[in-house]
């Protein structure tokens, strides 16, 4: 059973989000993603500076099956990306919200973030999904 | 829902994520398809390919028959046991299947087939058996585990008892009966190993003693990045009914000689030969970081082409894939990676055999 921790918010489309105390937000992919998607061995993150919209593609992570993208939770700036990835992918695997977290954001519509799924409701997608 | 193999009970108690391949319910990994990858290389897992079709082709004249319906020459098939690889082409040249076959007795031979193609394969087989009056015997009572690596046939061979010794005097392409087992040194992953066909009721505790004896559980993901890596093609992707094998790598597998033989799709591809092969498959593999992937736009001084299977190599840490590009293509090609384009260099396959990477 994929650990879905319960005081992130998260899309449809499985990736999670964490609001920082310094108002930023963290984003990466749950470990159903990385559990379906199986070893990762290619990640790309989007570089610091650019401009992000709600639900536009943003980084793209490569399993040995398959590529997908990553969709951003909330519009705005990438304030930092985890560069750890190009050499250590697998970060996503053994830790999808720590360590193999992608990249952080300066949201430029609070509200949005209100737009988000629960752990709750993400559990629910995530059991329809079987 | 899909077909099922007598081992799918045992891939879902084992907690292997399944996927549909080729209508079949199938395991692509049970964990870490790179570890299962591994484990292949450097010591022995294994793996069902009980939805690979055996059947038996029987008749006074089945030799005749093989040597007419295939483009190898099963008359290269002299000692009992030994198989061959061949293409199996339409009147147009185009490949129906690829598949191996045995010389067990001269009115006894045994073809497998892939799972996907397995009822086009059976009409294809019988269009022709009538004229050469061949029996075609699907063995469906028969389930086949592939055991692979370099510890493989030493693991294997304390589960067939008696046998063990003389199986382990298989040669290389060659596969025998063993009571109840038939077992070949054969398989798709550029290791030794065997390929052990029996009865459907054995397979599961013949799964789980090989489990006990240190064989590690590979799912379908790792089937293809070791066969990929071994340099060998995969029906659907790599060729089909459209492609003629001398497109598709498998030149090779094509016996023109004796001249006087005719074979079904003979004469295409001796027209496609005499007026020159317009493409060919090569071997990539990509510096740059990223993942080559099959229908990528491979770009060409000569024009383009297009990759047929792409991965990441376990093996060699970077992406390997084979493409079909115009025949003119040199050394250095240009890949369409969502968008951008990223360089990349035309090798010689196999990429890996025995463990060891051939190119770098």
């Amino acid at each position: 059973m994929a650990n879905i921790p319960a005081d992130l918010k998260y899309l449809d489309s499985h990736e999670w989000a964490r609001v920082e105390s310094d108002g930023t937000v963290t984003i990466g992919i749950s470990d159903h993603a990385q559990g379906a998607l199986g070893d990762l061995v290619f990640v790309e993150v989007p570089e610091v500076g650019k401009s992000l919209s709600k639900g536009g593609a943003a980084a793209v992570v490569e399993s040995v099956k398959a590529a997908s993208d990553v969709y951003s939770p909330v519009s705005g700036e990438v304030v930092a990306a985890n560069d750890a990835l190009s050499g250590s992918p697998e970060l996503v695997n053994s830790d999808p919200y720590g360590a193999g977290w992608l990249f952080k954001i300066k949201p430029s519509n609070t509200d949005e973030l209100q737009q988000l799924l629960d752990a709750k409701a993400y559990e629910k997608v995530v059991a329809d999904a079987h | 829902m899909g077909l099922k193999t007598p081992l799918y009970d045992t891939h879902v108690a084992a907690g292997a994520r399944l996927v549909d391949f080729g209508g079949w319910d199938m395991p692509v990994n049970y964990g870490s398809q790179i570890e299962e990858h591994h484990a292949v290389r450097r010591d022995a897992g294994m793996f069902d390919v009980s939805h690979m079709l055996i059947a038996d082709v029987t008749g006074a004249r089945v030799r005749e028959y093989l040597r007419y319906l295939l483009a190898n020459d099963v008359a290269k098939l002299k000692e009992s046991g030994k198989a061959l690889y061949s293409c199996m082409l339409n009147e147009r040249g185009g490949v129906v299947d690829d598949l191996i076959v045995y010389f067990i007795n001269e009115s006894w031979f045994r073809v497998v087939v892939n799972a996907g193609t397995r009822d086009k394969d059976i009409a294809w087989l019988k269009r022709f058996s009538d004229q050469f009056q061949v029996e075609i015997r699907p063995r469906t009572d028969l389930a086949m585990i592939a055991v692979q690596g370099p510890n493989a046939r030493a693991k294997a061979a304390t589960l067939v008892g008696q046998y063990a010794d003389q199986a382990l005097q298989l040669k290389t392409f060659v596969g025998r009966e063993f009571g109840k087992y038939f077992i070949s040194r054969t398989g798709y992953t550029g290791e030794d190993g065997w390929e052990i066909m029996m009865p459907v009721a054995d397979a599961p505790k013949f799964w789980s003693d090989l489990k006990a004896a240190g064989v590690a559980q590979c799912g379908l993901g790792a089937r293809d990045t070791l066969r990929l890596e071994a340099g060998m093609n995969l029906y659907g992707n790599d060729m089909d009914e459209n492609l003629s094998p001398l497109e598709s790598g498998l030149t090779w597998t094509v016996a023109f000689d004796p001249p006087e033989r005719d074979f079904v799709g003979r004469a295409p591809l001796e027209a496609q030969r005499a007026g020159g092969v317009p493409r060919k498959l090569v071997g990539l593999i990509l510096d740059d970081r990223g993942v080559l992937r099959g229908h990528q736009r491979v770009v060409t001084p000569a024009g383009d082409g297009e990759i047929t299977s792409g991965t990441f190599s376990p093996t060699m840490e970077k992406s390997i894939a084979f493409a079909r590009v115009p025949a003119a293509t040199g050394d250095r090609v240009e890949v369409d990676i969502r968008g951008k384009l990223l360089a990349a260099r035309v090798v010689k396959y196999p990429f890996v055999r025995n463990g060891k990477p051939l190119v770098s």
